[in-house]
């Protein structure tokens, strides 16, 4: 790679990143495109995604990652990559790292995930100081190259990175167990120093994969680490190795140092101050024991976490005169974009939007239907009329409306295997198509020959009746000027003298429980012309139901434009469309479940008339 | 939490229940142990376990301390070694959980007995076995002199350290080779052991220490049992541990809010952590992150007040708002109960390092929720809030807590990332000395 060993990374450092979290890939790569770099990430694992790459932005750009469903498959394809960012759960974490180890071209896995088993953690860890390569945590937050690679989420926001200066190197090397106090250090140094070259969490297990000293020997290699800073806890053992390498010259660079956790000696080792691997358990692993052996052994120890900040200065400002640290010229920060979400979230920006909806919102806890939520639609009983009242009208129905279009809707369910659609339907569910298919097959038959009466005659005789026509000056309309039978008058076999039990049930209830019924009572005297001329010119079920529906709707306060809205809209064909689609979908699984053939038209019902053309 | 401590019941319990996998035909246990609760009819007891008023008995508390015989809590003898009935045991138990006893300082009641046969056997019989996981890999303890003064005896316990990444055939060998010269039948010790071991790691023990350990023949007498589970395993060997509870230590339990919070905790993929230390208290803390809890704590002390720190704790890890509300409203529930005794006002530090990514705003409104139910109380008592916060959005959550906070009419300073994290606390302590 070009880099010396005691450098983990640099500004041309790879990454793969394990787990499609987009809060942390987006953040590690504004972070790239702040301090001027090219996209740190290059590759993402998510075995249980299907889509192969994910959009990220780069400034203000949107770039591609791709997704693989294995590290190993990854790797493959990005050789150039060294890290992984192993943002797995507690549950993974563990064969994604093995996994990661065994790649030749991966060099260092930070895990992120807290509570990985310590057997197993202690495994990982030995494992990879064998194969000479680097983890870093468990349960960390991860840690920043200054100016050159970030691990995640560390260092917190941008606005905080760059108010921290971890977005180009300073001078001091940092380690610490916890991810908090990491950002708060750097901030700490930053204000008191001149920010770090590089900061290591290690996490608070009991095993890191890496350990204070670790990192503080690459510190002590690097030119560019001037002194380094150490934030220990109380529990375990390992700041007595940061101590032992200070006496014994293997440190050699100033090392200012604290552990944290000298609450715990008022408590008697009852109490867990802090993370799982911080419990003293002896004299030696208490904070105040740590600290005076490190202070023994040469480093720099303040009395209190309090007493950092000047404790850090006057190092720094002891190099800066001897020196050992020069000027910094601060690089210039190119403005990262504000997400959208966020902006909006804070008032800053606003957008038209490019869709309305009035009748029903899923946003809140429970979707409502016209802001009724479901439950309540299901615990107060409503019925599917009333559904239909509230979304396709906004309305709650009164109970003879909601009766009213129950009845429509049952009347008009079916009529039988032999009318257009329903014919179409089976025959589409013979050709072996899928359910989906054959509905829309017959509800694609609906138009103005097939069920599309009701329309007509709520049209018709509503322009009628608001134009005044009198019952035989509409006959002769509808013959001389529109030139159509009467849209809702006649039937096939239904007469006067053998009504249709149907129209008489909806104009009984419509008698009975309408508030008024000044459509029908008009449809009825022109009834009565048709008829004297034809027994059978009756006002049919779906005239009726047209006339009742007008009547309906002007019972419920629509004006006669509203109406006429509603008819234009194809509302009053839509209770035939719903209703007919019950049949029809009977009629689709009747054949699914009778496994019916492909049906064949047979040739002796189709008369054949074909010639050859004529020349042109 | 980590590693938890199991009861000497559970210990052998999960030992049975394996033992045809790890140690069978090649050693027998005859397991038989009960486990004495406050709910347990000591009168029906036998009808379940018949062995009771047959076979001579042992009693003893099981609620994890040790030295039980040097304080005097092994019931085994009346007159003479292994002649107590099950009445006798009965008794003894019953009389036992009335008393207050004081164990390493602490004071309770002893609520759980373990009643186990009793074993007569030689002090020759009597081994040593522990082994615990360390840095460098799992160290292995072993003794032919086994017993209630194995510590006196501490120089004859050999120690042998498996490297962590070490085979099977390596870790047995290294077992072999470092059984003591004074155990009797040194190859079905060893064997024992290996497969001890085994046990051990599969069952993720963090330690495990069977003292004294009988063998007779291929006969094995667990006689007492300690262990410690690392319970961050539960996700892989949770069914073989079976039932298990990790108690607390004696005088340890916890208290109705704190247990509130550790369930919540458990629920919860945030971090969740109360810890009462003194509820007359007059400092309470609600801050965020594991590190910060501890700085802010640290700071109460080196200021000189430790005794007046009411409580330890931590929110992290992205909380909702929800879930921030209720750890909030525990804390303010405690704090308001009683005025301080000398009419001092209470100190409410809200603290926290810069956070990484967790919504500061969103954790606020948590706490700005709570701080409405409890202003009530809050001002009666007299807290003073001091808050100091950085990280995503913490200038709308500062800002919203302070508007809050006055509206509320409730006394309060807010600071950001420009001033030191613990700075408020020497401000609260100076300010209300």
């Amino acid at each position: 790679m070009g880099r010396p060993d005691y450098v983990l990374f640099d500004r041309n450092t790879k990454a793969i990143f394990w787990n499609l979290n987009r809060n942390a890939i987006q953040r590690m790569l504004d972070y790239d495109y702040t301090v001027g770099r090219t996209p740190s990430i290059v590759a993402i694992v998510a075995p249980t995604q299907n889509r192969k790459f994910e959009k990220f932005f780069f400034g203000t750009q949107e770039i591609m990652i791709p997704i693989y469903k294995s590290t190993v498959e990854a790797a493959e394809k990005h050789p150039e990559a060294d890290v992984l960012v192993n943002f797995a759960s507690f549950r993974t974490a563990y064969n994604v790292t093995i996994e990661a180890l065994n790649v030749p071209t991966i060099r260092t896995v930070a895990i992120t995930a807290e509570g990985i088993p310590e057997r197993l953690a202690r495994d990982m860890a030995h494992k990879a100081k064998q194969l000479g390569k680097w983890i870093i945590g468990p349960a960390t937050v991860g840690g920043i190259s200054a100016g050159a690679f970030r691990i995640g989420n560390a260092g917190g926001t941008i606005e905080n990175i760059v108010k921290s200066k971890l977005h180009r190197p300073g001078s001091c090397g940092l380690v610490t167990r916890s991810g908090g106090l990491f950002n708060e250090l750097s901030n700490i140094i930053a204000r008191n120093a001149d920010g770090i070259v590089e900061g290591i969490a290690i996490g608070g297990d009991r095993f890191p994969g890496s350990d204070f000293l670790d990192h503080l020997i690459r510190f002590q290699k690097n030119p560019q680490v001037k002194y380094m800073v150490v934030l220990g806890e109380v529990g375990g053992e390992l700041e007595y190795k940061v101590a032992e390498a200070i006496k014994s010259g293997l440190i050699t660079k100033p090392v200012i140092a604290w552990c944290i956790g000298t609450i715990a000696k008022h408590f008697g080792g009852e109490v867990q101050f802090g993370h799982a691997g911080a419990k003293a358990g002896a004299d030696r692993e208490t904070a105040d024991a740590k600290n005076r052996a490190l202070k023994e052994a040469g480093a720099i120890v303040p009395d209190s976490f309090n007493d950092f900040p000047e404790v850090i200065g006057e190092v720094y400002e002891d190099l800066k005169a001897k020196g050992e640290i020069g000027e910094i010229e601060e690089p210039e920060v190119p403005p990262i974009p504000e997400d959208y979400a966020k902006a909006v979230k804070a008032g800053k920006v606003r957008r038209p939007t490019n869709f309305i909806c009035t009748i029903s919102d899923d946003r809140g806890e429970e979707a409502t239907y016209c802001g009724i939520p479901i439950s309540e639609v299901v615990e107060k009983d409503y019925s599917i009329a009333d559904v239909i009242g509230l979304l396709w009208f906004k309305k709650k129905f009164p109970a003879w409306a909601s009766k009213f279009i129950d009845m429509v809707i049952k009347v008009v369910a079916d009529h039988g295997p032999a009318v257009s659609g329903a014919h179409n339907a089976k025959v589409t569910a013979r050709a072996g198509k899928d359910l989906m298919s054959c509905l829309a097959t017959g509800i694609l038959t609906i138009g103005p020959r097939f069920g599309g009466a009701i329309d007509g005659a709520a049209k018709y005789f509503k322009m009628a009746k608001e134009r005044g026509m009198d019952p035989y000056e509409f006959v002769d309309y509808m013959k001389n000027v529109e030139k159509i039978p009467i849209p809702g008058i006649g039937h096939r076999i239904k007469s006067t003298k053998n009504p249709d039990k149907r129209v008489e049930l909806l104009k009984n209830f419509a008698k009975e429980n309408f508030p008024s019924t000044e459509l029908l009572d008009y449809a009825l005297e022109v009834e009565k012309v048709t008829t004297a001329k034809k027994e059978n010119l009756i006002l049919n079920v779906d005239g009726t139901i047209g006339v009742l529906l007008v009547d309906m709707f002007r019972n419920l306060g629509y004006t006669d434009e509203e109406i006429d809205e509603l008819i234009n809209a194809g509302a009053f064909n839509a209770f035939f469309v719903l209703g007919r689609s019950i049949g029809f979908i009977g009629h689709i699984l009747d054949e699914k479940r009778l496994a019916m053939p492909l049906y064949r038209h047979p040739w002796d019902d189709i008369l054949y008339d074909v010639r050859r053309p004529e020349e042109a | 939490m980590a590693q938890r401590g199991i009861r000497e019941y559970d210990g052998k319990r999960i030992l049975a229940e394996h033992w045809n996998k790890y140690f069978a035909p090649e050693f027998e246990y005859d397991f038989k142990s009960v486990l004495v609760t406050p709910q347990t009819d000591l009168d029906k007891l036998p009808e379940e376990y018949p062995w009771l008023k047959t076979l001579p008995l042992v009693a003893k508390p099981d609620m994890l301390f040790g030295k039980r015989g040097k304080l005097g809590l092994i019931l085994f003898k009346k007159e003479k070694p292994c002649d107590v009935d099950y009445e006798t045991a009965k008794e003894w138990i019953k009389k036992k959980m009335e008393e207050d006893v004081e164990i390493k300082g602490k004071k309770g009641k002893l609520t759980h007995f373990l009643i186990e046969p009793c074993v007569p056997h030689a002090q020759e019989d009597e081994y040593y076995v522990a082994m615990t996981l360390g840095q460098d890999g799992d160290h292995i303890f072993m003794s032919a002199f086994g017993g209630i003064d194995v510590e006196e005896n501490w120089d004859k316990v050999r120690e042998v350290v498996i490297p962590v990444l070490a085979t099977d055939e390596e870790a047995e060998k290294l077992i072999e080779e470092n059984v003591p010269e004074e155990i009797k039948d040194k190859e079905r010790y060893a064997d024992f052991v290996k497969r001890l071991y085994k046990f051990f790691k599969d069952m993720h023990f963090a330690y495990l220490e069977i003292n004294p350990l009988v063998m007779v023949g291929n006969k094995i007498y667990p006689l007492d049992f300690v262990g410690r589970l690392d319970d961050t395993a539960q996700f892989l060997v949770g069914r073989k541990w079976g039932e298990i509870e990790f108690p607390a230590g004696f005088g340890g339990e916890l208290t109705p809010e704190e247990k509130y919070i550790k369930e919540m905790d458990e629920k919860s993929g945030a971090s969740l952590k109360l810890t009462i230390l003194n509820p007359e208290g007059r400092i309470w803390t609600l801050v965020a992150g594991g590190g910060a809890s501890v700085v802010y704590a640290d700071t109460v002390a080196d200021l000189g007040y430790v005794n007046e720190l009411a409580n330890y704790g931590e929110y992290s890890g992205n909380p909702s708002r929800a879930e921030t509300r209720e750890y909030v409203k525990t804390v303010l529930d405690l704090m308001t109960r009683k005025k301080d005794p000398q009419g001092r006002p209470k100190i409410l530090i809200i603290g926290g390092a810069i956070a990484n990514f967790t919504d500061v705003a969103k954790t606020f409104d948590g706490i700005i929720d709570a701080f409405k139910e409890y202003a009530d109380k809050m001002k009666e008592v007299g807290v003073k809030i001091y808050v100091r916060r950085g990280g995503p959005n913490y200038e709308i959550g500062l800002a919203r807590i302070k508007k809050a906070a006055e509206e509320l009419g409730l006394p309060i300073e807010v600071y950001g990332p420009e001033t030191h994290i613990t700075a408020i606390v020497k401000k609260a302590l100076t300010e209300n000395p």
